[in-house]
């Protein structure tokens, strides 16, 4: 049976957009746990997963979710969870399992307001720097962001593909404001979605190597059941996936996972320039910030100040190329975000005195308004 | 049977992996991998339809040296990753192989939603009641009163025991054996592996080194022999009071009830759901 994926227009709720993106990318597996403000992606997926073919199963905890879609994606079926703050922080130990084996999943993170319980029905921003460095040990990991509801459903698809290509863990941030914001999307034919698989061996079994990397470092995958026989594992591995303690190998293991990622920068990295060709102030935003920033640009602009904006689509690996050329052309760069601070640390620590780096930190629970960001760029 | 042990095992054993293996000389391990071993043999399975799952800690790598689809988890959490694949893949036959501490302790949530869920899986508990890897720290079945290296001057909590929290819990199948009855221990493993739902065989084994040596049990083949002195078939436990039972270790198959499988069950919701 065909995917239930519309080809019309619809009204749809940021998170239902996600689950929609997740089965257009071929997503058939999704494990969850109830959780303020991301449950509607469980809700949806556990109505659309079965019609699809799919399946769904609500787990007992996060940590069991992520540990479902790992064993899901190593069966051979792409798989998802999706949670908020406090089911991010248990998720944390699988993810590094599958960071570390290579396993292809996406997990949604719907940011509230932190620390601990926090603010369940509040947005946030300040799972960012937790997204890349959450669980423990030096990993690779793809962090994209998304501000609406179209973005929902594209960035999904992006993500699936990414992780497929790079056999690597990615994490889609969303925020309260996005995931129940309602707005009319364009969703395209199942035939119309661009999507990449996974590489599958083409060797003899007895030849394979689950953890040989090709040219780019990526190792072909096989899945448990079609005949290569291999081990999985959270250890440190060698290629042949076995645990090992030679200081070379332990070399090899962590150059590939760093450098997998690192040739992959021009794919990964992805943002979005409004208005940039001639501004001399910009607003470099992610999330539904950057929806207030757009609007805060149009009304600098009104009042003759020449703004734009860089919205970063990807967080991590930070897209140091396309804003670095922000920085250069810009006096000063406004930062604003619902956290204290976790992307403009990235962006001081890329600017090398090219221009002002200006944080703006909202963390009372309420969103950032267009007005209060274009009083910003009319002071810069 | 007509194929000796030593067949069966290098047929499943990987050549390509590195020996030694990680177990003391006289661990139980190598009892429970060879009974689990004899009944995949018995049943015929091919290599290509089987995947065993482990956590971590001593029985965590088992699957390391055995050719069939592996996969060494983390702490705890292997049934959840079986969960994944199983759901995944209804063909293969997921085995799942953990030790007290992994099942009971850090993975006892997964360990009763697993049962309560009922899956068609297979679950082998190596209850040797200590953490044998990480030094000898007591376990959730680590009994009232012996010596850890985290309980120096005696444990002063009460035990579980595993298959009766499995028959609680809702399995479908529940068993238990010592490492001393590897024959039964065979049957059992086998007859769980067959059973549609999730089966829970409990395995009692010996620690010599990190739990017997602190608690004047002896050596491995002390171990065994108390094993044999003190176990007890589930007919006769049924005949003795609770005071007549003390100390000893039933062995047999506690609980095999038809329940609705869950992989069964989603299939339904498939058709309920493209009819919707």
């Amino acid at each position: 049976m065909m995917p239930e994926t519309p080809s019309k227009r619809q009204l749809l709720q940021g998170n239902e957009a996600i689950a929609h993106g997740a089965l257009a990318a071929g997503c058939r597996f999704f494990a969850g746990y109830p959780i303020t403000p991301a449950s509607e992606i469980s809700e949806e997926l556990a109505t659309l997963m079965p019609r699809s073919g799919g399946t769904f199963i609500q787990m007992e905890d996060e940590i069991a979710s992520m540990g479902a879609i790992i064993g899901a994606s190593l069966a051979g079926v792409k798989a998802m969870t999706a949670t908020s703050g406090p089911g991010f922080s248990l998720i944390q130990e699988n993810l590094g399992y599958a960071c570390a084996a290579e396993v292809p999943c996406v997990v949604v993170n719907v940011m509230r307001g932190g620390p601990s319980t926090g603010l369940a029905t509040s947005p946030a921003q300040g799972d960012v720097q937790m997204a890349r460095w959450g669980t423990h040990g030096d990993h690779p990991i793809i962090v994209l962001a998304v501000s609406t509801v179209s973005d929902c459903f594209t960035t999904t698809i992006k993500a699936f593909n990414l992780s497929e290509q790079f056999r690597v863990p990615v994490i889609i941030l969303s925020d309260e404001i996005v995931a129940h914001t309602r707005e009319c999307v364009e969703l395209p034919a199942p035939e119309e979605v661009y999507i990449i698989n996974r590489i599958r061996p083409s060797v003899p079994p007895e030849w394979y190597k689950p953890y040989e990397g090709d040219s780019r470092g990526i190792p072909a995958m096989a899945s448990f059941g079609d005949g290569y026989r291999h081990h999985i594992t959270g250890l440190v591995h060698d290629d042949h996936g076995f645990p090992t303690e030679n200081p070379g190998e332990i070399l090899n293991f962590h150059q590939r996972l760093t450098q997998k990622i690192t040739r992959g920068f021009p794919e990964i990295m992805m943002t979005r320039s409004y208005r940039l060709e001639d501004a001399e102030v910009a607003i470099i935003a992610y999330g539904s910030v950057a929806r207030s920033a757009m609007r805060a640009v149009e009304e600098a602009r009104q009042q003759g100040i020449r703004a734009g904006l860089l919205q970063l689509i990807t967080l991590f690996p930070f897209p140091r190329s396309h804003v670095t050329p922000v920085l250069k052309q810009c006096r000063a760069v406004l930062v604003p975000e619902m956290n204290m601070g976790q992307i403009s640390r990235e962006v001081q620590r890329v600017n090398q005195s090219f221009c002002t780096v200006v944080k703006h930190n909202r963390v009372d629970g309420q969103v950032i308004t267009p007005d209060e960001l274009s009083t910003r760029l009319i002071k810069m | 049977m007509s194929v000796s042990t030593q067949t069966i095992r290098h047929e499943y054993l990987r050549h390509n992996k590195k020996f030694p293996h990680v177990w003391c000389p006289g661990c139980g391990n190598g009892i429970v991998m060879a009974a689990l071993l004899r009944a995949i043999y018995r049943m015929e399975l091919s290599k290509d339809e089987v995947v065993l799952a482990s956590g971590i800690g001593c029985s965590g790598r088992m699957p390391t040296y055995l050719d069939f689809n592996t996969l060494h988890t983390t702490h705890g959490r292997a049934l959840t990753f079986a969960t994944g694949v199983k759901l995944a893949n209804p063909a293969l036959n997921v085995v799942v192989v953990m030790g007290d501490g992994d099942a009971t302790a850090i993975g006892g949530n997964h360990f009763i939603h697993a049962a309560r869920r009922n899956l068609n899986l297979t679950a082998i508990i190596i209850n040797n009641s200590i953490y044998g890897m990480t030094g000898g720290q007591y376990s959730p079945t680590t009994p009232f009163g012996a010596r850890s290296t985290t309980s120096v001057y005696g444990h002063i909590e009460q035990a579980f025991s595993i298959a009766e929290l499995a028959v609680t819990a809702g399995a479908s199948f529940v068993a238990r054996s010592t490492v001393y009855h590897a024959e039964l221990l065979d049957t059992l493993i086998e007859q769980a592996m067959h059973k549609q739902g999730f089966a829970v065989v409990e395995v009692i084994s010996n620690c010599h080194v990190q739990y017997g040596r602190r608690n004047q049990l002896g050596g491995a083949v002390d171990m065994l022999k108390s094993y044999k002195e003190n176990a007890i078939t589930v007919a006769r436990a049924a005949q003795l009071t609770a005071e007549q039972l003390e100390g000893k270790t039933t062995i047999g198959v506690l609980t095999d009830r038809q329940l609705p499988v869950s992989t069964e069950e989603y299939e339904k919701i498939r058709l309920r759901a493209e009819q919707s």
